[in-house]
C-alpha cells in the first residue's frame, strides 16, 4: 500500500448525501478480475451519457456535461468532498479501489458508512470527517475559488486552507501509523513473521498431520 | 480449567496473538479457493510481490460459473471464462492445487473439501464465500471472508478477528418420518431469523443432531449463515471420525490414530458457558417450505401463506407484503396448492449422495408432471455424479423425467446459463431465495430434495409422504 503522509491536491466538491458504492461503481464491473482499472467507471451513470459495461473502451462514450467530474476545473483533483454517509450499501472493495483507481486519495465529509470507511484505510485511502458547518464551509470556497487546492497533514491531523486556515482532523492512531508507514494489514501481520512461524512449531507439535 | 465450548477450544487453539487494539491474529488450517472471488487477491500478491505463506494450505476449484449440461462443456459467456482462466492460471504460478474443469473430481468447493478429507475435525477454513459455514459440520470453525482477507490469508496464513459469542441451538426429541436436515435448519431459521445468529458462533447440538448423518449435519451448518451467523458448529462423535476414514487428504498410519484421538476432545465441556441457548423440539418439525425472499419466509406444508395484516411490526408487514408481490402469490394460498414451473435439486446445501439417494428413492417408478417445464438434478461433485452413477440413480431420475446434469453452482445463483427467466416459480434445494438470486423475476421456493421430487411429480408442493 502507498504511504499517505502530506497530499496536497485539488478539491473536487460533489453535493449529494448517501452516495452508495453502486453509484461509486455500478455492479456490472464487479464481474472483473482484477482490482485496477475501475477508474474511468468510477461514478460511471452519473459520469457519461449511456450505459457503460465492461470491457468497453470508455474514451469514445459520452460524457454528461452536468456531472461536476466532467468540468474542467475539476481536473485531476486528488480529494473529493462530498457529504454525510458516503460510501454506504455493500461492502465490496470495488468502491474504494475505483476512487483509488482515479485518482482521489482523501474524501472529506460529515460521515462516512462503515465498511467502507475501513475499507478506505485498507486500500490507502485517507477519510475525514468534519461537522456540517465546517463542510458546508468547504462547499463553499471550493466554489468560490476555481483551482481550490488544499494540503492534508496526517502526521499533524490538520489540513490547511489556501488563505492559511489550518483545520484539526480526529484518525484512529493505528489507522494513522498504518496509513503513514504504507502498511496494509498485510504488511502490519507479516511484521509478525516470527511469532506466526513460532504458532506453526508449536501447533505442528500437537497436530502434526496439519503439517505434513 | 475453565469449562469451554467447542468454539472456545477451535478458537483458543488457533490463536496466534491478542493484540491490544482489540483484534485476535488467528492461524488459517486450510483455505479454499474458487474463481470468483480470489482474482483480485492473487493480483494483490503480484502487485505487492508477495507470496502465499503455505501453499499446502490451499485447495482451488472452479464452480461458481462451470456449465452443467453434460454435452457442452464450452462456456459461452466471456467474462465467465476468463474468471476460470485466471484461477487456472493463477494456480499454476504459484504452484496451487487445484481440480480444474476437466478434473472428475471438480465440484462445488464446499463439497469436495469434505469429500477429499481436505475439511478435518479441528480445523481452521476459511473460503472466500460465505457459506463456508458447512465444514463446521466436522467439529471445524469455517466462515466466509471478504477478497482483502482472501489475500490476508494467502499472504499471511492468519486473519485478523474478533471473537464471536456463544450460542447454542439444541434440538431435542427426534424428527419425524420424512423429515429432513434441510426442514430442520428451516425451521430453525424461521424461529431465530435471519439476524438471529449475528455477531455469533452457534453450535448445534442434542439428540437430533447427533442422529443426523454428517451430509445431513452439513446441511445443517451450510445455512447457519442464513441465520445471520458466520459460523455454525457440531461437536465430533464417531459419525464424525467415521468419514474421514481414508479419504484422501486424511491423515494416515500412526497419524490417524493420534489425529482420531485428538478429534475426541472437539465437543463442548459439561457446564460450558453459551451467552444464549435456544431449545427446539424435533418433534415440532414438518416439511417446511418457504413463501417469500428471505430464508426465515417459512412455513410447514400444511400450512397457508401468511397475511402481512396479522403482522403487528410494520417494517416486517411491509417486507411480507413486497416478499408476496415478488413471488406473486396471495395470503391465505396453501402451501400445497402453489404451481411450480422448475425444479432443481443440487447446490451445497443439497447434492451430496445421501440427498440424491433420498431423492432418487422417491422419483423411482414415478413421473414429473407434465406442468413442470424443467426439472434437473446437478450433483455436488464429480465423485458424487460417479457414485451415483454406480448406484443407478441417474437412471431413476432420467426414466421419471429430471436431467441429469454436471457438477457445479448451477443454479443456486445463476452465474452460468442454468437461470430462471422473470416470473417463473422454482422449488429449490439451495439455501437463498432473495429476489433474483435464480435469475432476475425468477421466484425461489426454498425445500429439501424430497420436497422437490414431490412437488416435480405433483407439480404443486405437497407432502413427499402423501405420494
Ligand atoms: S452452491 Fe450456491 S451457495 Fe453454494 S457455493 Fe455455489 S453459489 Fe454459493
Amino acid at each position: 500500500m502507498e504511504k499517505f503522509t502530506t497530499l496536497e491536491g485539488k478539491v473536487m466538491p460533489l453535493d449529494r448525501a448517501n452516495i452508495d458504492t453502486d453509484a461509486i461503481i455500478p455492479k456490472q464491473f464487479l464481474k472483473s478480475i482484477k482490482r485496477s482499472g475501475f477508474g474511468p467507471n468510477l461514478f460511471d451513470e452519473w459520469r457519461y451519457l449511456d450505459h457503460g459495461e465492461p470491457g468497453r473502451d470508455n474514451s469514445s462514450r459520452p460524457l454528461n456535461p452536468d456531472f461536476i467530474m466532467n468540468t474542467p476545473r475539476y481536473q485531476n483533483s486528488q480529494i473529493l468532498l462530498t457529504r454525510e454517509n458516503f460510501g454506504c450499501g455493500s461492502s465490496r472493495e470495488h468502491a474504494p479501489w475505483a476512487l483509488l483507481d482515479y485518482g482521489f486519495r482523501c474524501i472529506i465529509a460529515p460521515s462516512f458508512a462503515d465498511i467502507f470507511f475501513n475499507n478506505c484505510f485498507k486500500n490507502g485511502i485517507l477519510p475525514i470527517v468534519f461537522n456540517d458547518k465546517v463542510v458546508e464551509n468547504l462547499f463553499d470556497q471550493v466554489e468560490d475559488q476555481s483551482g481550490f487546492t488544499i494540503r492534508v497533514d496526517l502526521q499533524n491531523q490538520n489540513i490547511e486552507l489556501p488563505d492559511g486556515e489550518i483545520l484539526e482532523f480526529e484518525v484512529d492512531s493505528f489507522r494513522k501509523h498504518a496509513l503513514l508507514n504504507g502498511l496494509d494489514d498485510i504488511g502490519l501481520t507479516l511484521q509478525k513473521a516470527d511469532v506466526i512461524r513460532d504458532y506453526e512449531a508449536r501447533r505442528a507439535n500437537e497436530a502434526p498431520w496439519l503439517f505434513s | 480449567m475453565n469449562p469451554k465450548t467447542l468454539y472456545d477450544k477451535l478458537w483458543d487453539q488457533h490463536l496466534v496473538e491478542d493484540d491490544p487494539n482489540g483484534t485476535s491474529l488467528i492461524y488459517i488450517d486450510r483455505h479454499l479457493v474458487h474463481e470468483v472471488t480470489s482474482p483480485q487477491a492473487f493480483e494483490g500478491l503480484h502487485l505487492a510481490g508477495r507470496k502465499p505463506w503455505k501453499t499446502s494450505s490451499m485447495l482451488a476449484v472452479p464452480d461458481h460459473n462451470v456449465p452443467t449440461t453434460v454435452d457442452n462443456s464450452e462456456i459461452d459467456d466471456p467474462v465467465s471464462r476468463l474468471q476460470i482462466q485466471t484461477l487456472d492460471q493463477n494456480c499454476n504460478h504459484f504452484g496451487i492445487t487445484e481440480f480444474g474443469m476437466s478434473d472428475p473430481r471438480q465440484g462445488i468447493v464446499h463439497v469436495i473439501g469434505p469429500e477429499q478429507g481436505a475439511t478435518l475435525p479441528g480445523m481452521t477454513i476459511v473460503c472466500g464465500d460465505s457459506h463456508t459455514s458447512t465444514h463446521g459440520a466436522f467439529g471445524a470453525l469455517a466462515f466466509g471472508i471478504g477478497t482483502s482477507e482472501v489475500e490476508h490469508v494467502m499472504a499471511t496464513q492468519c486473519l485478523i478477528s474478533q471473537k464471536s459469542r456463544n450460542m447454542r441451538i439444541w434440538v431435542s426429541g427426534e424428527l419425524n418420518p420424512g423429515v429432513t436436515a434441510k426442514d430442520l435448519v428451516l425451521h430453525i431459521i424461521g424461529v431465530i431469523g435471519t439476524a438471529g445468529g449475528t455477531g455469533y458462533a452457534i453450535e448445534f447440538a442434542g439428540p437430533v443432531v447427533e442422529a443426523l448423518s454428517m451430509e445431513g449435519r452439513m446441511t445443517v451448518c451450510n445455512m447457519t449463515i442464513e441465520a445471520g451467523a458466520r459460523a455454525g458448529m457440531i461437536g465430533v462423535d464417531q459419525t464424525t471420525i467415521d468419514y474421514f476414514k481414508g479419504r484422501p487428504y486424511s491423515p494416515k498410519g500412526d497419524m490417524w490414530e493420534q489425529a482420531a484421538q485428538s478429534w475426541k476432545d472437539l465437543n463442548s465441556d459439561e457446564n460450558a458457558h453459551f451467552d444464549t441457548q435456544i431449545e427446539i423440539d424435533g418433534f415440532d418439525i414438518l416439511p417446511q417450505v418457504t413463501w417469500g425472499t428471505s430464508p426465515e419466509m417459512v412455513v410447514s406444508i400444511g400450512d397457508t401463506v401468511p397475511d402481512p395484516d396479522q403482522e403487528s411490526d410494520p417494517v416486517k408487514r411491509e417486507g411480507m407484503e413486497n416478499a408476496l408481490r415478488y413471488m406473486g402469490l396471495e395470503a391465505g394460498t396453501p402451501m400445497n396448492e402453489i404451481g411450480l414451473d422448475l425444479v432443481f435439486i443440487g447446490s451445497c446445501t443439497n447434492s451430496r449422495i445421501e440427498d440424491l439417494r433420498a431423492a432418487a428413492k422417491l422419483a423411482k417408478g414415478r413421473q414429473v408432471s407434465d406442468t413442470i417445464k424443467q426439472a434437473m438434478v446437478v450433483p455436488g461433485s464429480g465423485l458424487v455424479k460417479r457414485q451415483a452413477e454406480s448406484e443407478g440413480l441417474h437412471q431413476v431420475f432420467i426414466d421419471a423425467g429430471f436431467e441429469w446434469r454436471n457438477p457445479g453452482c448451477s443454479m443456486c445463483l445463476a452465474m452460468n446459463s442454468d437461470q430462471l427467466k422473470p416470473g417463473e416459480r422454482c422449488a429449490s434445494t439451495s439455501n437463498r431465495n432473495f429476489e433474483g438470486r435464480q435469475g432476475q423475476g425468477g421466484r425461489t421456493h426454498l425445500v429439501s430434495p424430497v420436497m422437490a421430487v414431490a412437488a416435480a411429480i405433483a407439480g404443486h408442493f405437497t407432502d413427499p409422504a402423501r405420494l
